[in-house]
């Protein structure tokens, strides 16, 4: 079993002539995950890897039966492109575009939770089930197939973890990068969530880092809600302490937000926090 | 009044915002106030503003909730510069109400009737919604973080924002160029300078391996790592996504700069990033500045067959293995290089 994304998850690449869009969506395919087609706006009639271009979403979900989008969309169009995948018939939406405005994102977010369409990011890596389908950046060949839930913020530290879980040979269930901004679409509650109820994922590692206050969150929630093994590893307990603007983050956060905080927070709710990400897999294991 | 100009918090805790009664006092203490650094940034410009007969101070902030995706609004009958304490010891003093959320936005005539309940005292209520009210759609109209006025002063003629601070959207200043301009680059070092030039995220740390990193979490990760191996790491630098090898030339450019360094550490694992430009990045940089220094390669993920097979014909050799590059780089600045 896996979240989010599987075998019969049908994929379309919103941004599929660009450099990126096209290179990933060979990267995709090739690792076996069913991509039906692409958008891109005027090029409607062309092929990318052999499969159609769209000129909108809603022709593509008519023609091909898509249910997921990935964007790759430049960051001044991406809050169209998700907009537009969400009305045209789309469930399951993996921004990867950084740079979208927070604002932006903020009334996404909330279009999106009317219209019951889940949408992971921005600034995300996307979502992998090993062996069964990718729909993202990362490089495939790292994970392998298991039963470890992996839920991060960062991206390339996501693909750290997972490879040294791959060379102790743990499998994955479903990795996700939540996205690296402000907001996130799809936040580590509502992941930890699915984790719990998914019949396939036996433990979670979970990747934070300094800043805001979504891993204490998380914390909270395992406290009362998560009975499967949570490892975590938290990025930036060296950084030094950032320049302090007005007082309403302090107020909000009230003392959330280091490193410190955080271990102490995922410690207290049973969480096993590591020091170093190549120690996660032998906390999983223990 | 006297208020020292400077991009941090504390600043009236820090003795640069001064009344000041006559002209002799003004200059003595902007002599001192020019003088003083407030949290690593020195004072270079000091506002002159009239000084206001205060009667209270309320506190009016608007900024994200990140947890529930929400624009919210924080309001203090008890503003001024001990706010903080405030929140701490008397939460009950601090109030919030969602001005934007899963409900859609509040009305102003909501917002009007909400506060007078918060500030104890109908008469300034009105006035505050106004201000409040400009304060949200200065918010949205700029991609704002925060907008925040403390104190919101109560005087014989009315309310006055006596003092604000704004933080924008770093996504958000892209569609604002007004703001950007706005932009001071005396905030920074000159390498940090250079490094926001080239699109690249880098802070000056005081050791002596150089990182290159791909990916904020996996360059504060690797800079944690050096530490607890009882290294020290020289900067933080985050390559960004999608790189191009111009980039990593760049960023080679930057760390060589650093005098202290006795060893570089170059940690990629290529999603985006792709391991063949990488390398094509490195071998140029390696030409172009023939550098001297160790220089230790981890470079694995998408392409990383044809990068290996770039860095071997010119002569390097990439690590497979995180906890083996960190090894090696605090080994090297231990010994001053390798054996």
């Amino acid at each position: 079993m896996s979240i989010l994304i599987n075998r019969n998850t049908k994929v379309i690449v919103q941004g599929i002539t660009g450099r990126d869009g096209s290179f990933h969506t060979a990267q995709m395919l090739k690792y076996g995950t069913v991509v039906v087609g692409g958008v891109r706006p005027g090029k409607g009639g062309q092929k990318v890897c052999s499969l159609p271009v769209f000129d909108t979403v809603s022709e593509a979900v008519e023609k091909t039966g898509a249910d997921c989008s990935i964007i790759f969309v430049p960051a001044k169009f991406a809050p169209n492109a998700v907009r537009e995948a969400a009305d045209g018939g789309i469930t399951t939406i993996v921004c990867i575009t950084e740079g979208v405005p927070t604002l932006d994102v903020i009334g996404l977010c909330h279009y999106l939770k009317r219209k019951n369409v889940r949408a992971i990011g921005p600034n995300s890596p996307g979502v992998i089930s090993p062996g069964k389908c990718k729909v993202g950046i990362m490089p495939g060949h790292i994970h392998m197939p298991g039963s470890v839930g992996v839920i991060s913020r960062s991206g390339t530290l996501t693909y750290e973890v997972v490879n040294n879980l791959t060379e102790n040979n743990i499998g994955q269930s479903t990795c996700i990068g939540i996205g690296g901004d402000p907001i996130e679409g799809t936040n580590y509650v509502e992941l930890l969530e699915m984790f719990e109820k998914d019949a396939g994922t036996e433990a979670i590692v979970l990747i934070g880092e300094i800043g805001g206050a979504t891993e204490e969150k998380a914390a909270e929630y395992i406290k009362t809600s998560v009975k499967k093994k949570v490892v975590a590893f938290i990025a930036g307990r060296s950084a030094p302490p950032e320049k302090k603007m007005g007082h309403a983050g302090a107020i909000i956060s009230a003392g959330m937000g280091s490193a410190e905080a955080k271990i102490k927070a995922l410690r207290e709710a049973g969480v096993i926090v590591v020091d170093r990400p190549e120690d996660i897999p032998d906390a999983i294991k223990a | 009044m006297l208020k020292g100009q400077v991009l941090t918090g504390g600043r009236g805790k820090a003795g640069i915002v001064k009344p000041v009664y006559s002209e002799q006092q003004a200059e003595s203490f902007a002599r001192i106030m020019l003088g003083t650094t407030v949290k690593g940034c020195p004072v270079k410009k000091i506002l002159v503003t009239e000084l206001l007969d205060i009667k209270a101070e309320y506190y009016a902030a608007i900024t994200i909730e990140s947890g529930m995706k929400e624009i919210i609004l924080i309001v203090s009958q008890s503003g001024g510069v001990d706010i903080e304490e405030i929140a701490a010891k008397s939460p009950e003093l601090i109030k919030k109400v969602t001005l934007f959320g899963v409900d859609g936005e509040i009305s102003r005539e909501r917002l009007a009737e909400w506060l007078p309940s918060v500030l104890g005292d109908k008469s300034n209520s009105e006035g505050a919604a106004e201000i409040i009210w400009n304060m949200y759609r200065l918010f949205w109209d700029n991609d704002c973080s925060l907008v925040e006025v403390n104190p919101l002063a109560v005087t014989r003629q009315g309310l006055v924002a006596a003092d604000a601070k704004i933080v924008f959207d770093d996504n958000g200043v892209s569609r604002h160029p007004e703001i950007a301009a706005l932009h001071n680059p005396e905030e920074y070092t000159e390498d940090e300078l250079e490094a926001r030039t080239a699109g690249l995220s880098y802070v000056s740390l005081d050791g002596d391996i150089g990182c290159m990193v791909n990916g904020a979490g996996l360059a504060m990760a690797t800079v944690d790592c050096i530490k607890l191996q009882g290294g020290r790491p020289a900067n933080f630098l985050d390559l960004g996504g999608s790189s191009h090898p111009d980039k990593v030339v760049s960023s080679i450019r930057i760390l060589l700069k650093n005098r202290n360094l006795k060893v570089i550490l170059i940690n990629i694992i290529g999603g985006i990033t792709r391991c063949d430009d990488i390398a094509q990045g490195i071998i140029s940089a390696h030409e172009k500045f023939h550098i001297t220094l160790p220089l230790v390669i981890r470079l694995i993920g998408t392409e990383e067959e044809k990068a290996g097979k770039m860095l071997s014909d010119a002569g390097m050799r990439a690590l497979r293995s995180m906890p083996e590059a960190i090894r090696t780089v605090v080994e090297y600045a231990a010994r001053g290089g390798p054996r």
